[in-house]
């Protein structure tokens, strides 16, 4: 048994088991948007606001960013402890990954929750 | 005496005495061989040390069944005994394996890669009484472990994985992956549910991409790639 103290679970079968959940809604998430884009004839502000109107695409939207936030840190762990070796260095960036990504939620909420 | 017709071999080969060197470098060799003839090169490597007593290289049983001249031939890893110089592109360029300390030469300190294996305890464990005579199994258990027991540990697979070279010292490697699962997949062990244990942290085999560079090169045609998919199933039958 390896210790880690920052990987996202801190166990490996749940990481991976995180990973590919976030993966799927990702996916799905995906496919949603890019079936608006072909099937909306126009898209422009008022349609935009009108999808984002509806609770359910919120819900939608928010579960995609909690999944982009919870891959891109189990994703970024991995690429730093690979490349990254000297330990300080990377536990600054690991910091500041954390840190950006909470940020980027808290803000992601506040912008789909004020339309 | 009639002459033999000859033919020149070109080889690059790297050189490296921590001792004298300051850095490797990669030194030219030619051999000349019968042109009727092809030889392993390990037989080529053997001549040319022959003219250069210091070229140096590891070797043993010279077929394909100690592991010993693991070596990266013209940019892959295989066995020097089991490679017809005539399945090579000229100049043939020989490295030590690709992420191991080299020691000199051809020669890498297999050290880390053992320690790896140590760690997934190599050897079958069972808390029961032993019976009179011997641990049974039957044919189709022990049908399991084809694919598996094989191995010699030459390291050409995890000299050959990123995500060994990157971290040696906590992603287990495709060889010794391949054993944990030969324990895992047999009928007579007793530790299944430690040795799991031993595994499920996000280093000792989840660092696995399955790139499968450990497939392409074996020598002996094994899959850890297969083997560490299957402790991840078991893992996961155990964990949810």
């Amino acid at each position: 048994m390896v210790n880690n103290a920052l990987s996202f679970t801190g166990n490996g079968l749940r990481d991976w088991i995180v990973q590919r959940i976030t993966a799927v809604i990702l996916a799905l998430y995906t496919f949603f948007m890019v079936g608006y884009f072909l099937l909306t004839p126009e898209v422009n502000f008022t349609s935009w606001q009108t999808l984002f109107a509806s609770r359910w695409v919120s819900i939608f939207t928010l579960l995609a960013l909690g999944g982009l936030i919870l891959h891109s840190w189990v994703g970024i762990w991995t690429i730093l402890t690979d490349y990254v070796k000297p330990a300080a260095l990377r536990f600054t960036i690991e910091i500041i990954v954390i840190l950006a990504l909470i940020s980027y939620f808290v803000w992601g909420i506040e912008v789909i929750w004020s339309v | 005496m009639s002459s033999i017709a000859m033919r020149t071999v070109e080889f690059k080969i790297y050189r490296y005495n921590p001792e004298t060197d300051q850095k490797p470098s990669m030194e030219d060799f030619h051999l000349e061989i019968p042109k009727d003839k092809d030889i392993m090169l390990l037989d080529a490597l053997i001549q040319l040390k022959t003219k250069d007593e210091g070229l140096s290289f590891r070797r043993s049983c010279r077929e394909g069944v100690c592991g010993s001249d693991g070596m990266n031939i013209n940019g892959r890893n295989g066995l020097a005994c089991v490679t017809l110089l005539s399945s090579l592109k000229e100049p043939i360029t020989l490295r030590p394996l690709p992420g191991f300390p080299v020691e000199r030469d051809l020669i890498v300190d297999m050290a880390q890669f053992y320690r790896q294996y140590e760690k997934i305890k190599p050897y079958l464990q069972n808390d029961e009484p032993a019976p009179a005579k011997e641990r049974l199994q039957s044919p189709k258990d022990r049908k399991k472990l084809d694919g598996l027991y094989e191995c010699i540990l030459c390291a050409c697979c995890s000299s050959s994985c990123p995500s060994y070279w990157w971290n040696p010292d906590k992603f287990v490697g495709p060889a010794g992956l391949l054993q944990a699962y030969r324990f895992l997949a047999d009928s007579r062990d007793t530790k299944t549910q430690e040795r799991l244990a031993e595994l499920d942290d996000p280093f000792s085999i989840f660092r696995c991409r399955g790139i499968m560079n450990c497939v392409d090169v074996c020598p002996k045609g094994l899959n850890p790639t297969r083997a560490i998919g299957k402790i991840r199933s078991m893992l996961l039958k155990e964990g949810t």
